[in-house]
């Protein structure tokens, strides 16, 4: 799929790996919209963009709330039109240093779900309609290997990512054949501002820089693409892509 | 007939009015049935325009006199057509408000996160306005969002929220109130359509207001709209009918829309956006939609001399006090109906499916 043109639309791209895919997404000809937080941080972004030229725009918003909903997908699509490829980015780890489950705040935990996977649900459900009645469209959920290793201490993130994985699966089965892909996308670890609140000893040389990891995904997003519902690793994308092509050429050889 | 007070939490759960006019027969159907009424390669065309917060409260001129000012539609420029009202809110009835300050061009406004001034004054009322907002692109849609409620009703039982004034499939805010035809059609139905072998088609046309409340304007109801159709929904539109397949059109705004659009082309569909200011009626021979799924319209409403563009007056008035016996709900959130009609013997549905 080329993303020149396209209306893309990506939660927590003020920083780290949402901030590199925002830029990638760009200079790719894609008209992005950011979401984060932060105005000031989400619009600074969007501004240094602008500034070279790049179709770029940002939103401060709050995922985590039910009344921001229908307002980012609403200003989204007024800057850029209806939106062809949604990424859900944003995510919260709750309180650092993580807490284990028994320390852990009820509301924290609910505070975790509301952002990663209520916030993630309610901003599909106000896309994708538009995306199935077009017959086309991809949404990407940003998960972690705390999505399926038991980490001690990582418990609501690891619980939130898991539950975001399984969305995406099901949105998948009941949109199959619709023409709108839904993929949960492992970054795999990277040196970035979460990965230090979460785990502040690691050497930031061992991981992965999120500038490649959003150019993985970027490019994985432009190849053949996959069948739907798949969960799918970084370092492994541009496989998927190859799948997905051997898979239409016995298509074309079949018929 | 009875408003329906509430948004419906199940958007396909109300009921369905069917009108075959070929038959003269009036049904009693639900949303779900649709599937089943229609033919494989129908086309059933949808206005996929969001719902805007159009609703802004504030305080206008030097005296900072309280407002609410509605939106009615933007401008190619960037400014927007809007209605003024004064001091008070939802609860009172349009035609009841009090007016707003009489103000000039140049005159400042505050609306929450906007500002900005009135450029212009209208010759047709002093409370319609076209307003320059000082904040462009992503910061203005941020702050209209922050600022702007849906614009309300005062028949209903609660304010509503944004998400209460949206379809299942809007996209690009251009609507000032909700293209409303379209509430039944849930993924569910529209997913159900598809298996059927209906194809579904979409345009984005800004609906503006229905009344306003305000005798001058509303009588120059409903003002010029724009419209966008999409290259593949003219094609989709010229297959149906090279195939001998109904087009069907979701709301009175999609009929006036692409009729609108067709006689400006000389009866050629052209894809593009461009303003409608056509209005249908009695006697106007459609060029382009075979029939429509609508909202129930009581006989004072302008949208029943739209109607009757596919029905005569007779079989409509049967239909409305058939409907009103069967309890049927009517305005925004009320129930639908279903117009089968159509040149050509197009408009048959199976006899069996009755």
């Amino acid at each position: 799929m080329s993303l020149k043109n396209k209306a893309v639309l990506i939660t927590g791209a003020s920083r780290g790996l949402g901030r590199a895919l925002f830029a990638e997404l760009a200079r790719a000809g894609a008209r992005v919209v950011g979401v984060a937080r932060d105005r000031a941080a989400i619009e600074a972004v969007a501004q240094e963009l602008a500034a070279q030229g790049l179709e770029a725009h940002g939103i401060g918003a709050d995922l985590g709330a039910q009344g921001d909903i229908y307002p980012i997908a609403g200003a989204a699509a007024a800057l850029v039109g209806p939106i062809d490829v949604l990424i859900h980015n944003a995510s919260s780890l709750g309180p650092t240093p993580l807490p284990l489950l028994l320390d852990t705040a009820c509301e924290d935990f609910t505070r975790v779900l509301e952002v990663n996977v209520l916030g993630p649900f309610r901003l599909s459900k106000a896309i994708v309609g538009n995306m199935l009645l077009r017959g086309e469209g991809v949404v990407v959920h940003v998960s972690s290997d705390a999505a399926t290793s038991a980490y001690p201490r990582w418990g609501a993130y690891g619980v939130s990512k898991a539950a975001l994985d399984h969305l995406a699966r099901i949105w998948a089965a009941e949109l199959s054949g619709s023409g709108v892909r839904f993929y949960s996308i492992d970054p795999g670890e990277m040196d970035t501002a979460m990965h230090a609140a979460a785990l502040p000893e690691a050497d930031p040389a061992s991981l992965a820089r999120p500038e490649e990891v959003a150019a993985r995904i970027v490019s994985f997003l432009q190849g053949p693409l996959p069948e739907s519902g798949q969960r799918l690793e970084a370092a492994r994308l541009a496989d998927a892509n190859l799948a997905a092509a051997t898979v239409a050429a016995g298509k074309t050889v079949a018929s | 007939m009875k408003p329906a007070r509430a948004p419906r939490v199940e958007r396909s759960a109300g009921r369905l009015l069917l009108l075959d006019v070929a038959n003269g027969t009036i049904g009693d159907r639900r949303p779900a049935e649709l599937p089943g009424l229609l033919h494989a390669g129908d086309l059933l065309v949808l206005n996929d325009a969001a719902t805007l917060p159009a609703s802004l409260r504030g305080s206008a001129g030097a005296r900072q006199e309280a407002i609410e000012l509605r939106l009615l539609g933007r401008e190619p420029d960037g400014s927007w057509r809007a209605v003024a009202f004064g001091a008070g809110d939802w609860t009172t009835p349009t035609e009841r408000r009090a007016a707003p300050p009489l103000l000039r061009a140049g005159a400042r406004l505050q609306l929450g996160a906007l500002s900005g001034q009135i450029e212009e004054v209208s010759a047709l009322s002093p409370r319609l306005w076209r307003v320059r907002f000082d904040l462009e692109g992503a910061a203005f849609w941020s702050a209209l969002y922050r600022s702007g409620r849906p614009v309300q009703y005062s028949y209903l039982a609660r304010p509503l929220e944004l998400w209460d004034v949206q379809t299942a499939y809007g996209a690009q805010p251009w609507a000032v109130e909700a293209p409303s035809a379209g509430y039944p059609l849930d993924a569910s139905l529209l997913l159900a359509l598809r298996q059927r072998g209906v194809q579904l088609a979409s345009i984005t046309h800004a609906a503006g207001l229905s009344a306003t409340g305000d005798p001058e304007i509303d009588a120059a109801l409903p003002l010029a709209e724009r419209t966008l159709v999409p290259e593949r929904t003219v094609a989709a539109i010229a297959g149906a009918r090279a195939a001998g397949r109904r087009v069907l059109a979701v709301g009175t705004s999609v009929v006036r829309a692409l009729e609108g659009r067709a006689l400006e082309g000389g009866g050629e569909l052209r894809a593009g956006e461009a303003t409608t200011s056509l209005l249908l009626g009695p006697g106007y021979r459609c060029q382009i939609v075979d029939g429509l799924l609508t909202g129930m319209h009581d006989p004072s409403e302008s949208h029943y001399a739209l109607l009757q563009a596919f029905a005569p007056r007779e079989l409509l008035d049967r239909a409305h006090a058939q409907a009103e016996a069967w309890g049927y709900l009517g305005h925004e959130f009320g129930d639908a109906c279903l117009i089968l009609a159509g040149p050509d013997g197009r408009s048959e549905i199976a006899a069996a499916n009755l």
